[in-house]
């Protein structure tokens, strides 16, 4: 076997298995939003399926596939079909630029824990990200539902008044690492003190609250609000057709809190992991558990605000997003420059 | 005359503090109550598996009671009916004859005995009315059903069987 086949095989086994696992990802995280979300009001939660009620969400996959498959008479059929499926693949290609680990070396083939390393992965996470949003906007129009087109149109001006911030926090991060490489921002941030959030405190903390607004999480769910919008962009939506864009927003969340932790808390890294350097697969396997354990903690933060904070209105989140965060995101550029200057 | 209406001191809506704009305390604050909570006592009965036992006082399905000596105690004198405001109950009526004598504590007896538990509101007013210490409401309530004829509860499912330890003596 030569080694063009080899690497093809390699990044062939590596994407069904980081996608196998980002798909078994979501599935737990509805699981433990559901779970973690009852303990927080003194309940126990979904605990029928299985022991711990593991199997729960299996047995949501199998109620939706046997839902009826509906589409509204006044619905435009082709963009409803096809809100979903826009919906639900950008939160996937996201996955293909984050790095799990470090590079594990089996013999003289070196495999990094990454699909792709472009040297621009933080733009193309950026840029890819925003695409999700033309699913719910599609699903808001297709739908022809007032509620529906509430929701897509409250998702769309928020996408643009809080991806213009992310962006800017990100510029100071970018700025301080000199590049847009995934995997050398991570390689930057060894040791505990070497992790972004320490030298862009402010840069995270936009990061953050933009995050929540990404993802269409509490207090930013407007897009989905149920109290106002029935259901939001997904009234109309049954069957696996919600399913997937259920699926879609938690592994956009999933995706965004694995970038969060490779731009800010410094990926794979851990302080003391470094000394198993001298055995590969360990040190790999260390960085992949290290990697998983920070990022779910960051899905439990997330879950843990939602089920605290009640949810913005429109125009606190319009001033927030334009009166607060945009001159923050434009003062943390500037302050860093500085320091970079000096 | 123009009259000022006195403001409360911080206005109806006051402006609000610089920490309370921030947002990030209050969140904080709340976030340390959520995290109490799930560390804390779960509330939870689960039903088929823990069957909660309802107060002593609890208004749940009625029963029919009978005499220390076997004997259904009601006598069929409709009181019950005609109080309950549910229309729930329905009695007939009938005359013992010397052969079934013996069951009865009078010589009339309630031949047919019926509550229609989707009506009853379980008010316990049968069981104040009566004046044989008949009727009474007990802590079941586990009532639910497939079928909705199930509902009729006739005398076989309320009456006491007999040699059944007396619940209620009065
Ligand atoms: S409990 Fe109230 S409603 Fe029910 S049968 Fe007795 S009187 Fe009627
Ligand atoms: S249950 Fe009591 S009130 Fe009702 S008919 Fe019998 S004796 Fe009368």
């Amino acid at each position: 076997m030569n080694q063009t086949t080899l690497t093809l095989l390699i990044d062939a086994g590596k994407i069904a298995v980081i996608l196998g696992c980002t798909m078994g990802a979501v599935a737990y995280t509805t699981f433990a939003e559901r779970r973690f979300a009852a303990f927080m009001q003194n309940r126990i939660g979904p605990n029928r399926a299985g022991p711990w009620g593991l199997l729960q969400p299996l047995a949501d996959g199998f109620k939706f596939m046997f839902k009826e498959d509906f589409v509204p008479e006044f619905a435009d059929r082709f963009l409803y079909r096809l809100a979903p499926i826009v919906a639900f693949v950008p939160a996937l290609l996201l996955v293909g630029v984050l790095p799990f680990g470090p590079d594990l070396v089996i013999g003289s083939q070196v495999i990094p824990l990454q699909i792709a390393d472009p040297n621009f992965g933080v733009l193309y996470f950026l840029a890819i990200a925003s695409f999700g949003v033309y699913g719910v906007i599609m699903a808001g129009w297709g739908s022809n539902n007032k509620y529906s087109i509430a929701g897509g149109l409250r998702a769309s001006a928020m996408m643009i008044s809080y991806e213009v911030s992310m962006g800017l926090a990100v510029v100071g991060l970018i700025m301080m690492a000199g590049t847009v490489h995934m995997s050398t921002i991570v390689g930057q941030q060894d040791g505990f003190f070497g992790w972004f959030i320490w030298k862009q405190p402010l840069g995270f903390l936009i990061f953050v609250v933009t995050t929540f607004a990404e993802t269409h999480r509490v207090p930013f769910d407007l897009p989905e609000a149920e109290q106002e919008l029935v259901g939001g962009y997904n009234t109309e939506y049954g069957s696996m057709q919600l399913g997937l864009f259920q699926m879609g927003e938690y592994a956009h969340l999933i995706t965004a809190s694995a970038l969060m932790v490779a731009l800010y808390l410094g990926g794979w890294q851990f302080p003391g992991l470094n000394l198993l350097e001298n055995s590969p697969i360990l040190y790999a396997l260390a960085g992949l558990t290290v990697m998983a354990v920070k990022v779910f903690f960051i899905i439990f933060v997330f879950i843990w605000v939602r089920w605290t904070i009640p949810r913005f209105r429109y125009d606190q989140l319009m001033r927030l997003g334009w009166k607060v965060l945009l001159p923050l995101a434009l003062l943390n550029i500037l302050v860093t420059a500085l320091v970079i200057l000096i | 005359m123009a009259v000022e209406i006195p403001k409360p001191k911080h206005g109806f809506r006051r402006e609000m503090s610089f920490m309370e704009r921030l947002y990030l305390p209050a969140i904080f604050k709340g976030m340390r109550v959520t995290i109490q909570h799930f560390f804390g006592h779960r509330w939870t009965i689960e039903y088929p598996d823990v069957i909660p036992v309802a107060a002593p006082r609890f208004r749940g399905l009625h029963v029919l009671k009978r005499d220390e000596e076997g004997r259904e105690r009601c006598t069929a004198c409709l009181l019950c009916m005609y109080v309950c405001p549910a229309n729930a109950i329905h009695i007939e009526p009938a005359l013992a004859t010397p052969e079934n004598q013996d069951d009865y504590t009078e010589e009339k007896y309630a031949k047919v005995f019926e509550i229609n538990m989707l009506r009853c509101i379980f008010c316990g007013m049968c069981e104040e009315a009566c004046p044989c210490g008949s009727i009474y409401l007990t802590r079941d309530w586990e009532t639910s059903d497939n079928d909705i004829d199930h509902f009729i509860y006739g005398k076989d499912r309320l009456m006491e069987s007999e040699g059944s330890p007396l619940l209620f003596k009065e």
